[in-house]
């Protein structure tokens, strides 16, 4: 069934996290996003900001209905790299809630800061008391924002606020810039343990 | 479903337009005048803003889709993809197919009678490039009162003439469908094109091209060069499903007539092409391939050559077209995106090679329908 423009737009902007992603990409600036799924982050960055935006999927129906939606999507692996997009070609590249899906981290993230001035990242915080909880009760973790059972899940890198931050410090990313996420509330107070979702804008450590 | 045949137009009439007006090719050659035999499904709308141009490939031709006098066995190349509520649907789009200029199936070729001479133009016929299509298919859109055309699309050498259509006519292409194609021929490419080539002219029945003369066709050449092309446009695995080592009769002959049947279908295959198509017209369709390059004047930049283009595109490949590979398309893609144009780009799984772009395929042809149902008209 093909979207309407009009239904597709009113269930975007019921989304926090693009939002929050809106918020932080300057108007008429040109975006990459990786693992677009059906396009309407891109959609709905066209549509509040202005943008010009492509998208990066493997999946096919995925690619099809980025195609209904009217987003330009290139059909590709993220695992072997941007190789199709030109270094510092993009004002921003958006890694949204795919980050702890993606078998080689380092290279998405060298990569990103490659094609682009500025990355953005979005992810659920496996630091979340939630989570936490559930580990101690002795299993893996559950919940909203991580809805797999540990055999079925995508999510081979969870990791923690903490652990992300560190892991930008060691790979050259300067975070330029923090939201911290429960629901449609932004968290202030201890992050990492009340934080359901982490939003990161960086740049390349010059 | 919608993709059967009560989709289909019952009956399609081939068109001809004449023109005057020389036309300067590439080569240096001037054709004082040709025809283009052409057909048209659906209508043009009033804004005269709806127009299809699909260009054929190789051995293809004017006829997309339909059938002629209700013959079952008529249907046009892309029948599965163009037609009422199809994937390129024509009661949305006026479509346009044209037999290219040299080619066989009506529009001015070799075979066709030099006004000059009174014989047939034979090798005399001047060699044409995927530019000087483009050069007469725009005297047809003009012919046919259409500016610009919603879409131009095509596979293979198809696809390269919609390339070259966003390069020369940037303000008359609003997109660009371009499946299963090349910016360029690699060296493999130019080979087996070759190896047809030599088939043909080394036919004892060629006489230089002028067999019209002797009252003969080359038969033997134009059928080793279509079963050698017909090999490439298969993958290992489709002739290894569809064939395997099936023997015709149960047995080895040892001998040399047919014995598996891979042998017995290519050579049904090069003896039905050989029977219809036109040997000139196949060696002047094949330097169209080899010639087409449209980085070699901008320093083997593709990224340049595509500069000044405004289209969006539309870019398809198959995963087991190792003629025509995705490697090949994104080279594409990625000067698309270099240059900021609109471009998607999407690698179909597929198992029939390069042929996959005329087969009826659900995701293949969900895509093209999802695409060109977001072309405004």
């Amino acid at each position: 069934m093909k979207k309407s423009p009009g239904m597709n737009s009113s269930l975007n902007a019921a989304r926090p996290d693009f939002a929050l992603i809106a918020a932080w990409v300057k108007p008429g600036s040109k975006v990459l996003d990786l693992g677009c799924g059906d396009g309407s982050l891109i959609r709905f960055l066209r549509d509040s900001r202005g943008s010009r935006g492509y998208g990066v999927e493997i999946d096919d129906a995925n690619v099809l209905a980025c195609f209904n939606n009217g987003v330009n999507v290139i059909q590709s692996d993220l695992e072997s790299g941007l190789q199709s997009f030109e270094s510092g070609s993009f004002d921003y590249v958006v890694l949204s809630q795919t980050l702890q899906a993606v078998k080689n981290t380092e290279n998405i993230i060298k990569e990103m800061l490659r094609v682009s001035k500025e990355g953005i990242v979005s992810f659920p915080n496996f630091g979340y008391w939630k989570n936490r909880l559930q580990v101690l009760s002795g299993h893996m973790p559950v919940s909203e924002a991580l809805p797999y059972q540990w055999f079925d899940t995508p999510n081979i890198h969870n990791c923690t606020l903490g652990d992300f931050e560190e892991f930008c410090g060691q790979h050259g990313a300067r975070i330029l810039e923090r939201r911290v996420m429960s629901g449609n509330h932004q968290i202030t107070f201890m992050p990492n343990l009340l934080g359901m979702l982490a939003f990161y804008r960086f740049e390349q450590q010059k | 479903m919608l993709m059967q045949d009560s989709n289909s137009f019952s009956t399609v009439t081939p068109q001809v337009a004449r023109f005057d007006t020389p036309l300067h090719l590439k080569s240096g050659a001037v054709l004082d005048s040709y025809e283009l035999v052409y057909e048209t499904y659906g209508e043009l709308n009033a804004g005269r803003s709806n127009a299809v141009l699909v260009c054929h490939a190789l051995s293809g031709n004017h006829h997309l889709a339909g059938l002629y006098d209700d013959n079952p066995k008529s249907a046009g190349w892309w029948n599965n993809m163009i037609g009422p509520g199809k994937s390129i649907d024509t009661q949305k789009f006026f479509v346009i197919g044209v037999n290219n200029l040299g080619g066989c199936h009506g529009s001015t070729g070799p075979a066709s009678i030099d006004v000059r001479t009174g014989k047939c133009y034979g090798p005399n016929f001047p060699v044409v490039t995927v530019e000087d299509w483009i050069q007469t298919q725009v005297r047809l859109a003009d012919y046919l009162g259409i500016d610009q055309f919603a879409a131009v699309a095509g596979g293979s050498l198809g696809g390269m003439q919609a390339l070259q259509w966003t390069l020369d006519f940037p303000e008359r292409v609003r997109h660009a469908l371009v499946i299963a194609a090349a910016a360029k021929l690699t060296a493999q490419n130019i080979a087996f094109n070759d190896v047809a080539r030599q088939a043909i002219i080394t036919d004892p029945d060629f006489h230089g091209g002028d067999y019209y003369s002797h009252g003969v066709i080359p038969r033997r050449g134009l059928r080793l060069a279509r079963m050698l092309g017909h090999i490439t446009y298969l993958s290992d695995d489709s002739m290894a499903a569809k064939f395997g080592r099936e023997l015709r009769n149960g047995a080895l002959a040892f001998g040399y007539d047919v014995e598996f049947e891979i042998e017995s279908y290519l050579r049904y295959q090069g003896d039905k092409f050989a029977s219809q198509f036109d040997a000139n017209t196949y060696l002047l369709m094949t330097k169209a391939l080899d010639y087409f390059d449209p980085a070699f004047p901008h320093n083997n930049d593709l990224s340049a050559a595509f500069r000044f283009a405004k289209a969006n595109f539309l870019v398809l490949s198959f995963t087991t077209d190792w003629r025509f590979s995705p490697e090949r398309s994104r080279a594409i893609v990625r000067a698309l995106l270099d240059n900021e144009l609109n471009v998607s780009y999407a690698e179909i799984t597929s198992s029939h090679g390069h042929d996959s772009f005329l087969m009826e395929d659900r995701h293949y042809h969900r895509l093209v329908r999802a695409y060109m149902d977001n072309v405004v008209v």
